[in-house]
């Protein structure tokens, strides 16, 4: 009993964390239609940025998250519009190679400017206890994320249902074309769009430090891991992309507590059973 | 005499690296092993227009089985060469059979979890493959039972080059078949390939495993001349590279995937001798400005520089 | 029985109801048009026959052997061919490969690897005859992406001819062809071989009436009636319905 919670508490931490990250690049890949192998990019900015504000500079924790993250949105956004918008005219592979090319250059600067050793990025002292819910102990870590990313579906559904904003940005995700004429206008739309993932992603990446430690090749590492998320919960599927976070987040952490020899053999071909089974992802649109 | 343009530049070219690195003849040999390995993705890639960020699942099945194959059973370089040719072929067909019916980021996907497992297994079978201490101890026995695998590498490069040169030869054949031109088409429009009588999906698998046997050559020629076998083989950013490589040089050319891959190692080679991290930068500046300045490839270029030359939008065809 | 024979032929989406028990027959040298308002269900019905859907319930018989259960790529071995409505041409490659490439595949050497793909004199025969009935010699070997809107329609028409089929669906061969361009695709139509079975889905009335011996009027994906030329002009439900905001 207390392994299977272990499981679902730390799978789900893990889940909420990739979603954070993944989120970003599902609506990226659902709404502009591009392949961007560079998403994991931000939540490694995110990361180093935090590295730098808090460890280096000694800033306290909640200065250095809303910094860290202000700062990817910084550079995501003029990202997107001087390079992204360049290429969402571009074929698939042309995309892809792209993105690589941005994913070379994005850990090259962090090389350059914080060299290739892990980035330590550094949690409130509150979160690095436990918390004793009377039956269990849990680490107080774990529960903050899984709150926090109830918090961002929450947001993000409110954001999408109630807002103006939402409204539009849905419509766009359906038919740009008609959106456009509509006098919504899309250019900025995705801007925004593309701001909110990444600095999602950079929240992800700071928050899921522990988890998925931030150096210079993070982006490389665990884009796969990334884009595994996306495409089993389905391109431009908000809600897809949460369950197939926590789903895979669980699915990764129970193989590794159980077959750890085999994990991520077991895991890689479930994913395959998955795709394979349905290729368009749990929330595809068939 | 035009066609001959071509061959003859190749030939030109393999005798051209065996003289400029007479003192690093492996690096050339690794030149003309990744030209094998990236004309198999050509083929799927290029011409048949499968997406694939995976190939290097058969490389590295190829270059196991060899390996394998060599300290085991029998030390023949062409018996090797077969072994490593079957490997491809066979996981290309186990995986393809599942792979082909997919298309887009989930056909990315699998092919990368399907290379993932296999590193996961190579590293797991630790008494059968050397695990991350690599796949030693493999001594070829002499080519043809004349040429032995010398310590400078004289004759581990011709053989490559000659492995090269027929696995070129074929593809040339290949590509002007109605087999290659059927490739084309599915590539193009398999809505339109459908539409007149083809099947569509066993035409892919049939690349898909014709792209995987060469792959699995590749991986037998770099176990037999390096005599190791590295988890590196299967790892993701060699099939990256490759697909650099590739789309670098000018994707459904075949000379194009010659030229990708020889520029890519030769930058490679340069910058990452004076900083490993610089190369990084060098080669996403590279990728992006094929990208947005030559998205043909390289082998476009002079067709490119004559239409920039003729005064841009006048010298459309 | 010869030929195509539906019965009962039914396709919904879901709740969404596409089609609905249509009963149709198309045989040898027949000209028939189907004709209806928008969504009606035309190119579903046609993408019915071809194997590109497959049907809710219903059954669909060609020369008395059910085919609902084979694939598109089967049903066009049988001889079952169909133009899209969209042009769908391989646009990099010239008209000619356009044209080799299914009749390498009517011929079943598609597979073959070790001859040129030009190099069959029997095969570029066929091409060259294709060519010249459609009066597209001179373009032979531009990139079909060169060519007009019009002549493209005519290169998918002889494509789809390449294949020799014995069941000929154009999906609104007119569909965007400039009015200059129109009497080539009403004269390659005229001139198709006479034991064919032709089905035109159009919204052109003037092809139609040209080409057509009976006109099938398909709305909200059921059959409304069928007749000649004249009946259908003379039907007030269909003039009503369709033909009374003129000519598209």
């Amino acid at each position: 009993m207390g392994l299977l919670l272990n499981i679902i508490v730390d799978g789900l931490a893990y889940g909420m964390i990739l979603f954070m990250i993944a989120v970003g690049l599902s609506v990226t890949m659902g709404l502009m239609r591009v392949v961007n192998l560079a998403h994991g990019g931000f939540a490694m900015i995110g990361g180093a940025l935090a590295h730098v504000f808090g460890p280096q500079m000694g800033l306290g924790f909640l200065p250095t998250l809303i910094l860290a993250i202000a700062g990817t949105i910084a550079i995501a956004m003029p990202l997107e519009r001087i390079l992204y918008r360049r290429i969402y005219g571009f074929g698939e592979l042309q995309q892809v190679l792209a993105t690589i090319g941005l994913t070379f250059l994005m850990i090259a600067t962090v090389n350059w400017w914080l060299g290739s050793t892990l980035l330590a990025v550094e949690m409130p002292e509150v979160l690095n206890q436990t918390v004793d819910l009377g039956f269990r102990t849990l680490p107080a870590h774990r529960i903050a994320v899984i709150l926090l990313g109830l918090a961002v579906i929450a947001g993000l559904w409110v954001l999408l249902d109630r807002t103006r904003f939402g409204l539009r940005l849905r419509a766009a995700v359906d038919n740009r074309a008609i959106a456009s004429a509509h006098g919504i206008n899309t250019d900025r739309i995705y801007m925004i769009a593309f701001g909110l993932g990444a600095g999602l992603a950079a929240l992800g990446g700071i928050m899921g430090a522990e988890l998925l430690p931030i150096d210079a090749y993070y982006p490389l590492r665990y884009m796969v891991l990334f884009l595994i998320v996306v495409a089993v919960g389905g391109l431009g599927s908000i809600l897809g992309s949460f369950l197939a976070a926590i789903g895979l987040g669980i699915l990764e952490t129970a193989t590794r507590y159980l077959v750890p020899e085999w994990s991520t053999i077991v895991f890689f071909v479930l994913v395959i059973t998955l795709l394979a089974i349905r290729p368009r992802g749990i929330m595809g649109k068939a | 005499m035009k066609s001959y343009i071509g061959p003859i530049g190749l030939i030109l070219l393999g005798i051209m690296l065996f003289f400029l690195f007479p003192y690093n003849l492996a690096f050339a040999t690794r030149i003309i092993i990744m030209v094998v390995f990236v004309l198999s993705l050509d083929l799927i890639l290029g011409y048949a227009g499968i997406a694939t960020l995976g190939q290097g699942a058969m490389y590295g099945a190829g270059a196991y089985v060899a390996g394998l194959f060599a300290i085991h059973i029998w030390a023949d370089p062409f018996a090797g060469l077969i072994a490593g040719a079957t490997a491809g072929a066979a996981l290309a067909l186990v995986s393809g059979f599942v792979l082909m019916r997919t298309t887009g980021l989930t056909l990315i996907m699998l092919t990368i979890a399907v290379a993932s497992i296999c590193h996961e297994i190579a590293n797991r079978a630790r008494d059968i493959t050397g695990g991350a201490d690599g796949l030693r101890g493999i001594r070829m026995d002499p080519i043809l039972g004349l040429y032995e695998f010398d310590f400078i590498g004289i004759a581990g490069y011709w053989y490559a080059f000659g492995v090269a040169a027929i696995v070129f030869a074929f593809l040339m054949i290949l590509v002007r078949s109605p087999f290659g031109l059927a490739l084309r088409g599915i590539h193009e429009s398999p809505e339109r390939m459908a539409a007149i009588g083809a099947p569509v999906y066993w035409r892919r698998l049939m690349a898909y495993v014709l792209g995987g046997t060469i792959a699995g050559i590749a991986g037998a020629l770099t176990a037999q001349i390096s005599q190791l076998v590295s988890l590196e083989t299967f790892a993701f950013a060699l099939s990256a590279e490759a697909m650099i490589m590739v789309i670098l040089g000018g994707m459904g050319r075949l000379y194009g995937a010659v030229i990708g891959t020889v520029v890519f190692m030769w930058v490679h080679h340069t910058a990452a001798a004076n900083d490993p991290f610089n190369w990084l930068f060098v080669i996403g500046a590279l990728v992006l400005a094929v990208v947005f300045f030559l998205p043909s490839g390289l082998i476009s270029m002079p067709t490119s520089l004559s239409r920039l030359l003729k005064g841009g939008s006048n010298g459309r065809s | 029985m010869e030929g195509l024979e539906v019965r009962g032929l039914s396709k919904n989406f879901g709740g969404l109801i596409v089609s609905e028990n249509i009963n149709f027959d198309l045989q040898p040298g027949d000209r028939k048009a189907l004709i209806g308002p928008n969504g009606a269900g035309k190119s579903t019905f046609a993408n019915l026959v071809t194997g590109i859907l497959t049907p809710s319930s219903g059954t669909i018989r060609f020369d008395g052997q059910s085919i609902e259960g084979l694939g598109e790529a089967q049903r066009v071995k049988l001889g079952i061919a169909k133009t899209f409505q969209v042009t769908t041409l391989f646009v990099k490659m010239t008209v000619r490969e356009n044209l080799r490439l299914p009749v390498l595949e009517r011929m079943g050497v598609g597979l073959r690897m070790f001859r040129r793909a030009d190099g069959n004199a029997g095969v570029e025969a066929e091409v060259d005859a294709l060519l010249a009935q459609f009066d597209l010699t001179e373009l032979a070997d531009l990139p079909v992406s060169d060519l007009a809107y019009g002549q493209q329609r005519l290169v998918e028409l002889a494509l789809t001819l390449a294949l020799k089929p014995r069941v000929l669906i154009l999906d609104e061969p007119a569909a965007g062809v400039p009015s200059s361009e129109t009497h080539l695709i009403t004269d390659a139509i005229a001139n198709l071989p006479e034991n064919l079975a032709v089905l035109i889905i159009e919204h052109d009335m003037d092809l139609v009436f040209k080409v057509a011996q009976s006109i099938v009027v398909l709305v909200q994906g059921r059959i409304l009636t069928e007749g000649t030329p004249s009946q259908i002009a003379a039907n007030a439900q269909v003039r009503e319905l369709y033909l009374g905001g003129g000519h598209d």
